[in-house]
């Protein structure tokens, strides 16, 4: 906890790259302690599918893909929304996730995504931020429903089984690094890897780094 | 009883009907038109993992896992997430052949060619169904196998 605040009053204090939200950030936060019940109600609201999908960004794109996947309907009638995969049900990180769906507003103000050619333009950025995120925190939202504790490998085909003992219970790899597009389509790859925000193999990683080298020095305009 | 003459005559055309039906073979399998027939079960798809034999050398390997969401369209390949050059030593899966590498010059292009590039089109899943038609394929094996017990007599 202690860790978290000294975090939050770093957050806080460092200048803001894309706009300034301390002072907003601080009155929230404040009156989210005085009304920690009230707030915590807030979140609720907000933390469901049917708030998500009022935006037609989110549901004409996102929703529309999530349909035709397993995490919409499948065999055991159990359904992820929105909520379960992008905001975490832990309070603190929750409300750090708040503060920054109130730069969604803004997108929303300033209309990014507005169109569907706008998603598809932006979608990298988007699910990169995504992928990172997921990243950070070992995918905590997809272990929230599927725990690699639970998991009895010797019912999951061998492909899947080969994969799981290998890399994700030896800690390499988490769900993210290899299940992306599980939800919605994906965005250009050919373009995440040159980022380097989808590496396959070390090697690869290598050739990336060598050829972006090659890139800067060659590619001069 | 004019009310079982009305259903001894019903049940007289509609064995008449089915009767006919019988002997013509058609997708709709004796459905009236105006109905839509019961869909059968979906098949439950091959995903066993083990290489299949191929029929001839030329064919394009049968896929032994399943498939489902792997996206394939100008975004992304999902296939080649394990089929690539650079992926097959995290996914141990087998690297695409360098025939998916040629151009249609037959030049080795640096990752798979533009015509090799939507694989359904080539590779399919496998269902656990029964056939739909009779196939009298033969390998080339049983052939001249068979060439070879009937030669002293054939010549
Ligand atoms: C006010 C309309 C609106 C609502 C409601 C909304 N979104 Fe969004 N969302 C947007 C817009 C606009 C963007 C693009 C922001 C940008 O361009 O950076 C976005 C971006 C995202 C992203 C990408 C985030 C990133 O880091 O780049 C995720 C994930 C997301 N929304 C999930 C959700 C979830 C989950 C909910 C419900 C809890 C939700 N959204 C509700 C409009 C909305
Ligand atoms: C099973 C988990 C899961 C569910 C359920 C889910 N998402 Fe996602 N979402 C992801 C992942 C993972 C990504 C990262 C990109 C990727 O891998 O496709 C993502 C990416 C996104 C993005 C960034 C753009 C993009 O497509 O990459 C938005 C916006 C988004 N999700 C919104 C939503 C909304 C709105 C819902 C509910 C209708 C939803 N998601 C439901 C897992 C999920
Ligand atoms: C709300 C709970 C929930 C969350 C959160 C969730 N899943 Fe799932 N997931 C499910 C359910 C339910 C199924 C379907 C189980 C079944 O019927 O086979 C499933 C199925 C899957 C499958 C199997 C797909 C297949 O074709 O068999 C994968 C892979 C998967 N999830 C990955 C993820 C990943 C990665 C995340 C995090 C981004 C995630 N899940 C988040 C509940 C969840
Ligand atoms: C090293 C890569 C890798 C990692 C890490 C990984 N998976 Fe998988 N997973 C696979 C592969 C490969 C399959 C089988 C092919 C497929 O379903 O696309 C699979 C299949 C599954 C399935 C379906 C099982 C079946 O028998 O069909 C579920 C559920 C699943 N993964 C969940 C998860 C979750 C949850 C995590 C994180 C805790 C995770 N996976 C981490 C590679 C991985
Ligand atoms: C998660 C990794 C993974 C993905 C994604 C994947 N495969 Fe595979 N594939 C394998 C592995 C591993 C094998 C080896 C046999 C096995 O374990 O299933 C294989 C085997 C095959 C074979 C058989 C090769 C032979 O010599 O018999 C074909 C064909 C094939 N895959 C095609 C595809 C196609 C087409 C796609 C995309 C629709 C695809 N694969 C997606 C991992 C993958
Ligand atoms: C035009 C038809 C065609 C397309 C499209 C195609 N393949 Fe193939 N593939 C073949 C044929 C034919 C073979 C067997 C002979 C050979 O290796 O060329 C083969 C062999 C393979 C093998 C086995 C290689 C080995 O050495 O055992 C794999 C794996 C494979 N293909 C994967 C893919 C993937 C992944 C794609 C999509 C990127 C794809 N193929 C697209 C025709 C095709």
């Amino acid at each position: 906890m202690f860790g978290f605040l000294r975090k939050l009053w770093g957050t806080i204090r460092r200048p803001s790259v894309h706009y300034s939200l301390g002072g907003l950030t601080m009155g929230g936060f404040i009156m989210g302690v005085i009304f920690w019940g009230g707030f915590n109600t807030a979140l609720e609201l907000t933390n469901t599918e049917t708030f998500c999908t009022g935006c037609h960004e989110m549901r004409d794109n996102v929703f529309a893909e999530l349909k035709t996947t397993i995490h919409y309907s499948n065999r055991s009638g159990v359904r992820a929304t929105c909520p379960d995969c992008h905001v975490p049900h832990e309070w603190t990180p929750k409300i750090a996730r708040k503060m920054q769906a109130s730069k969604e507003v803004w997108g929303k103000i300033f209309g990014t995504i507005n169109t569907r050619e706008k998603f598809l333009e932006r979608r990298l950025d988007l699910a990169q931020h995504e992928w990172a995120r997921l990243k950070a925190n070992d995918s905590l939202e997809c272990r929230n429903c599927h725990s690699a504790e639970s998991m009895d490998i010797t019912r999951q085909s061998p492909r899947a089984a080969d994969f799981h003992e290998r890399l994700l219970f030896t800690g390499e790899k988490t769900c993210i690094d290899c299940h992306k597009g599980i939800a919605h389509e994906l965005p250009n790859m050919k373009e995440a890897m040159l980022e380097g925000s989808v590496v396959l193999s070390s090697a690869q990683a290598a050739a990336s780094d060598d050829l972006h080298d090659y890139l800067n020095q060659h590619a001069q305009p | 009883m004019t009310r079982n003459v009305w259903i001894t005559a019903a049940v007289i055309s509609f064995a008449g009907a089915a009767f006919a039906q019988e002997h013509v073979a058609t997708l709709r399998s004796g459905t009236p038109l105006a109905d839509n027939a019961e869909p059968p079960a979906i098949a439950k798809v091959v995903n066993s993992d083990l290489r299949q034999v191929r029929n001839y050398p030329e064919q394009p390997p049968l896929i032994p896992h399943k498939i489902d969401g792997y996206q394939i369209d100008l975004n992304a390949n999902q296939c080649m997430q394990c089929h690539s050059r650079t992926a097959v030593e995290v996914s141990q899966a087998p690297m695409i052949s360098i025939t998916h590498f040629m151009s249609r010059d037959n030049q080795f292009l640096a990752s798979v060619t533009p015509r090799r590039y939507f694989c359904n089109q080539c590779h399919v899943v496998q269902v656990e169904a029964r056939a739909l038609v009779e196939n009298g394929f033969v390998d080339i094996d049983s052939v001249l196998e068979y060439v070879e017990q009937n030669q002293g007599s054939s010549d």
